[in-house]
């Protein structure tokens, strides 16, 4: 499904709703949410817990369809295709790291980059080459052949990005990419995350609750109770919120 | 297509080779599940084999019986004059009566013995079996036998060397010696392996009461028949009937079927074999889908990173297809292996086509038990999955 646009954005999304029946009446999880962000651009999406931030990302992720609205990645709306079509455009145009269980316990740290190409189809010599350089750039040239249960969490979530890289997507997301991680790591990964972004010029989201990792970042989007209420744009603005993260 | 197996194939087998000890130890429960439905079809094929071979290998195609004998053998007595009348019925080639019953084989000075079926069969006529080695009987009261393979392989006895039998006449166990003359194939019956003697050889050395002792005339079981065209069995099953008093006929199948406890043995078997199956089914079913379990969050990131439902299933399927058949070889060879051990006493008999149906119904049961956990698997939401739902 293609729509014309005219902007220069890897995504967009026009008033994006989510909304459940309960008892007590209808939940907004996601409200009239608007957002775009450029390729090469890093965005962080935060809020408190219920803000919406992870069911808007399940949504940019073409795991969730939306109530209304639109979600233009690379000029496709995700909102109006079909689950299989979803199922493509999450192997073809997305690139997905989560929390945890990030990666697939039996393949080593090399075949679980490869996997992506192998869905893809387009597992080659050159792939399975730039599958063991981008791991080495990532610090894990010694650990193509372990599997995650040998590596440490901060090594999974490594692999996880350059699994989430590898098959050159439009879009990449990361789900709270330093959640089980101690701090040191934490930074280390996210500067590594959004050090590649910048490079291959994807666009990237990543939602997190720890605002100290916004700092490498091109962009923070506040969202509370399913609206987008708040964004920081300048470096100034960021790093305040920065460093308002470190004082928490 | 392509794509599709060469991703769950691929998927299937790095999972079974990554974690080949627990899926080993699956495997060996499908062998052992393979073993017991391998050596109870064998003991089936082999129990049944020894009730019917003598009857399923005759060289005819119907049974005469005494009418009223609801084609039971011990209990169906035809005179010597009926097998002349069914020579007479138009389409029959040929008819030859069968005598039945038992006798003690002694072996080695009298220290060892064999239960034997003791068989009357007319020289030349229906119910003689073939011989493989020596020749056949010469004469309806010649003081020969032929001997079934079985008797050979349990005695080392063999053509040209001399037999005797035990059985009780009146209240005196007497003994005859008589002359093999030749070795027949397999034809056991009544589960014990048989010795196929003259008509009124048989008929003057058989188990026989007082009151049968003093009876002049010999008296058959049954009466065996070739047909001149085995198309037309139901025409001239039909004329025997009309045209002689007091008899009925069966086909081989029917006769069979009425051997004593040969029905309700093979039932039972096959309800064993069945059960089997089923508890394979449950077992396998049970293990992939509390493997499945365990395994939701990585299937959850498998869909999460684009991995189609096709794929998913398609490698559930390999996965079990393969684990199966690891099985079953595992378990065959262990058969194989067990069955080379086994004595000839113990009647278990590894046919062809019963084989070959366990095995297909043993490379069914993975799949079937998989059923369950491959349709869990396609149904996995990763937002649930990978706990992102709200």
């Amino acid at each position: 499904m293609n729509t014309n646009t005219n902007t220069n954005y890897a995504l967009e999304t026009h008033s994006v709703v989510k909304q459940y029946q309960a008892d007590a009446g209808t939940i907004y999880a996601v409200n009239e949410v608007s957002l775009q962000v450029k390729a090469g651009e890093f965005v962080a999406l935060v809020g408190p817990s219920g803000s919406g931030k992870t069911t808007m990302l399940s949504i940019l992720a073409a795991l969730l369809k939306p109530s209304s609205g639109q979600i233009l990645l690379d000029g496709q709306d995700l909102a109006g295709m079909s689950d299989a079509e979803r199922v493509s455009m999450r192997r073809e145009k997305i690139g997905f790291t989560f929390q945890a269980n990030n990666l697939v316990p039996y393949l080593s740290a090399v075949e679980n980059v490869e996997l992506m190409l192998r869905l893809t189809n387009r597992l080659d010599k050159a792939g399975k080459l730039r599958a063991r350089e981008l791991l080495a750039r990532l610090g894990l040239g010694e650990r193509l052949n372990n599997l995650p249960g040998q590596m440490s969490g901060g090594q999974q979530q490594r692999v996880a990005i350059a699994r989430a890289l590898i098959h050159n997507p439009s879009l990449v997301l990361a789900d709270e990419p330093t959640a089980s991680l101690d701090t040191e790591r934490a930074y280390q990964v996210v500067e590594t995350f959004a050090g590649l972004i910048h490079e291959q010029n994807r666009a990237g989201i990543m939602v997190t609750h720890d605002l100290r990792m916004c700092e490498y970042v091109d962009r923070v989007l506040q969202m509370r109770d399913g609206k987008l209420v708040k964004e920081y744009t300048t470096r100034d603005e960021i790093m305040q919120l920065v460093r308002g993260g470190r004082n928490q | 297509m392509k794509q599709i197996l060469s991703v769950s194939g691929y998927l299937a087998l790095r999972e079974i080779w990554r974690n080949r000890g627990r899926f080993l130890l699956v495997s060996l429960v499908i062998a052992l599940i393979t073993l017991l439905v391998l050596f109870i079809a064998a003991l089936g094929e082999g129990l049944g084999n020894g009730n019917r071979e003598y009857i399923s290998k005759l060289n005819g195609e119907l049974i005469v019986y005494q009418a009223k004998s609801d084609f039971l053998i011990q209990a169906s007595r035809l005179g010597t004059d009926r097998v002349a009348e069914v020579r007479d019925v138009d389409g029959v080639e040929g008819a030859g009566m069968i005598g039945t019953s038992n006798a003690t084989l002694i072996l080695d000075g009298d220290e060892e013995t064999l239960k034997v079926a003791l068989l009357g069969v007319e020289p030349g006529q229906v119910g003689e079996p073939t011989v493989v080695e020596g020749r056949q009987l010469s004469g309806v009261s010649a003081e020969e036998v032929i001997i079934d393979r079985n008797t050979a392989l349990r005695t080392d006895l063999s053509a040209g060397s001399q037999l005797t039998l035990r059985v009780t006449q009146g209240t005196e166990d007497v003994f005859f010696t008589l002359e093999i003359v030749g070795v027949s194939d397999g034809q056991q019956y009544g589960l014990q392996p048989s010795v196929m003697a003259p008509f009124l050889t048989w008929d003057r050395i058989r188990p026989q009461s007082e009151a049968e002792l003093n009876f002049a005339d010999a008296t058959a079981n049954i009466i065996a028949v070739k047909l001149d065209d085995p198309n037309n069995i139901d025409t001239v099953r039909q004329n025997i009937v009309n045209r002689i008093d007091k008899v009925e006929v069966a086909t081989l199948k029917e006769s069979i079927q009425a051997l004593p406890g040969y029905s309700a043995q093979q039932s039972t078997l096959n309800t064993q074999g069945g059960f089997t199956l089923f508890i394979g089914i449950l077992v396998i079913g049970g293990f992939f889908q509390i493997q499945l379990l365990q395994k939701v969050p990585q299937i959850g990131v498998l869909k999460a990173i684009g991995t189609s439902n096709p794929v998913v299933a398609a490698a559930s399927v390999i996965q079990i297809v393969a684990i199966t058949v690891i099985g079953v070889v595992i378990g065959g060879l262990l058969t194989l292996l067990f069955s080379l051990t086994f004595p000839p006493t113990v009647p278990i008999v590894f046919n062809g086509t019963t084989s070959a149906i366990a095995l297909v119904a043993l490379l069914l049961i993975g799949p079937l038990g998989g059923l369950v956990s491959i349709r869990y698997a396609v149904r996995i939401e990763p937002l649930k999955a990978l706990g992102l739902s709200s």
